[in-house]
């Protein structure tokens, strides 16, 4: 891929993540944030939250099944994005839903499952976007920052059941979300399923275990 | 004699009803004024003023909710889960002609047109707090009149313990009635219920409009049920049956998820929903959480009725 693709992709990313941000934005000023504002931002923000994270997860499982590197590079980005939407979600949460009623607060995390989930995967995020600039990838060594990363896995597994937990009987799209999940994870288990098939294979005289 | 007051709240908090009625609704009602003249001023479609006397010692000392936050902003699963969905699809409901079946355990069994439940007893205006179980709260101007008044013509039997309301299960109306092969909901159609002791409570009212004119679709056109101490999935909207009976009755949001939602669901901030505590509620239009209060505040009225029983266990 081009050095200019790949920028047009970036600016493309930087647009369709900051999209929902600037519609919100647009819809405070215009007084269209519903009859309970707090609670549709905090939604809202908590929606593409999830959204954000999933599609940093679909980049590994674009390239095995594409067989593509491009999505790659952007999920150091997607991921980023994720961050700064959920960093926005608690924000909201913490001063305009409880203003600071940090008892309270503190009661919804011990008692809520789905409070208690959402607080692990935002806390899970943090190390990856400290860890997330290439000074960093260099400081741990490829290895252990690739091991550390796979944190992502349970951001997106808490922020699905965070969702699931949270949603009221009747709704559906929490569904949605743990199947797109599921079915990113598939994807990697069915590679890596694949690729130790092969390593096996390829040791070949090997005897096998004893079928 | 009783003497009209003017509404605490003022012209301004009401949005012209030409903003809200969405315009198929609106064409709809033109329409019907312009073919249907003969009819009574009652059969007037929707938005249509509605008279009634502020009951003052039953009205909270509140400035009721914007009227439009009020009608945008409901939970009224028949027409869907989202808060918005009844405002945008409520008008496929038509609330008139409309009757309500009232028998069971009762002496004189009665199905009741619309009208006749609008004269039934005088109109009253009560300005009502009304606490969502989700933990945000409205402060409404309801109309109608005691549900006593229409269960006393029917005269209970000495067998009746409870009452059960029943919505209009009509799949044309209601689009989230139809079968779905995703998901579930709640089973049609929309079971309410009261122990006869709390339907026959003077602030138990059966409710016919709002904010000075009849109710509006999303709201539970043409007639509900409004018990303002219980979460407000307790009081049964767009009523087409009210039947006594001895056992209790097997409500939607119990039967759905009983360990969530009891059949009492009285507002109370010591007992929490598994998933949420119900210490604290925003109330539409405010900012800052405010503390929930036992009964919703009207623990002075009510207390009285669940003396000796554990609250926390009759959830």
């Amino acid at each position: 891929m081009s050095r200019r693709a790949r920028l047009a992709l970036k600016i493309a990313v930087w647009a369709a993540c900051l999209g929902p941000l600037a519609r919100l934005v647009f819809r405070a000023a215009t007084g269209d944030l519903t009859a309970n504002p707090i609670s549709f931002v905090t939604n809202t923000l908590g929606d593409w939250t999830l959204r954000i994270l999933l599609a940093s997860l679909a980049m590994t499982p674009l390239r095995i099944v594409f067989g593509v590197a491009w999505p790659i590079t952007l999920r150091r980005l997607l991921g980023l994005f994720a961050f700064f939407y959920v960093g926005l979600h608690f924000a909201v949460w913490l001063v305009l839903d409880h203003f600071f009623d940090w008892r309270q607060m503190g009661a919804d995390i011990v008692k809520r499952p789905y409070i208690t989930v959402g607080m692990l995967a935002l806390l899970s995020l943090i190390p990856l976007a400290a860890t997330s600039t290439t000074r960093m990838v260099r400081r741990l060594g490829a290895k252990t920052w690739t091991r550390l990363h796979r944190l992502a896995y349970a951001a997106g597994v808490l922020g699905c059941l965070h969702f699931l937990w949270l949603a009221k009987v009747g709704r559906r799209d929490q569904y949605w979300h743990a199947l797109a999940l599921a079915l990113l994870l598939g994807v990697r288990l069915a590679s890596l399923a694949v690729r130790g098939a092969r390593k096996r294979r390829q040791r070949g005289a090997a005897p096998a275990a004893v079928a | 004699m009783l003497i009209r007051r003017a509404p605490r709240f003022t012209s301004n908090d009401i949005t012209d009803r030409t903003v809200y009625l969405n315009r198929r609704e609106w064409m709809a009602g033109a329409a019907a004024l312009v073919l249907m003249p003969g009819e009574s001023a009652a059969s007037a479609p929707q938005g249509q003023a509605l008279k009634a006397t502020r009951n003052e010692a039953q009205s909270l000392q509140e400035t009721p909710t914007k009227f439009e936050a009020a009608t945008t902003y409901n939970n009224f699963y028949e027409f869907g889960v989202n808060k918005e969905d009844p405002a945008r699809l409520a008008g496929t409901l038509k609330p008139r002609p409309w009757a309500v079946q009232v028998d069971g355990l009762v002496h004189k069994p009665k199905t009741y047109d619309i009208d006749e439940l609008l004269r039934l007893a005088p109109l009253e205006e009560r300005v009502y707090s009304l606490r969502c179980v989700e933990g945000w709260s409205m402060v409404l101007p309801w109309i109608g009149s005691p549900l006593a008044a229409l269960l006393r013509r029917v005269e209970p039997t000495g067998k009746a313990r409870y009452v059960e309301f029943t919505t209009l299960l009509d799949a044309s109306q209601f689009p989230a009635q139809r079968p779905s092969f995703f998901g579930f909901s709640l089973e049609w159609p929309y079971v309410e219920g009261l122990r006869l002791d709390e339907a026959l409570h003077p602030l138990t009212l059966l409710t016919v409009g709002m904010y000075g004119q009849v109710l509006p679709n999303q709201n539970g056109a043409p007639v509900r049920i409004v018990v303002p101490w219980k979460y407000g999935f307790k009081s049964a909207k767009s009523v087409v049956r009210i039947r006594l009976v001895a056992d209790q009755p097997k409500t939607s949001w119990n039967r759905s998820a009983p360990q969530e939602y009891g059949f009492y669901s009285n507002v109370n901030p010591a007992v929490s929903h598994p998933r949420w505590s119900q210490a604290t509620e925003r109330r539409i239009g405010e900012f800052r959480r405010r503390p929930t209060l036992p009964f919703n505040g009207y623990g002075d009225q009510v207390a009285s009725l669940y003396a000796g029983m554990d609250l926390g266990k009759s959830y």
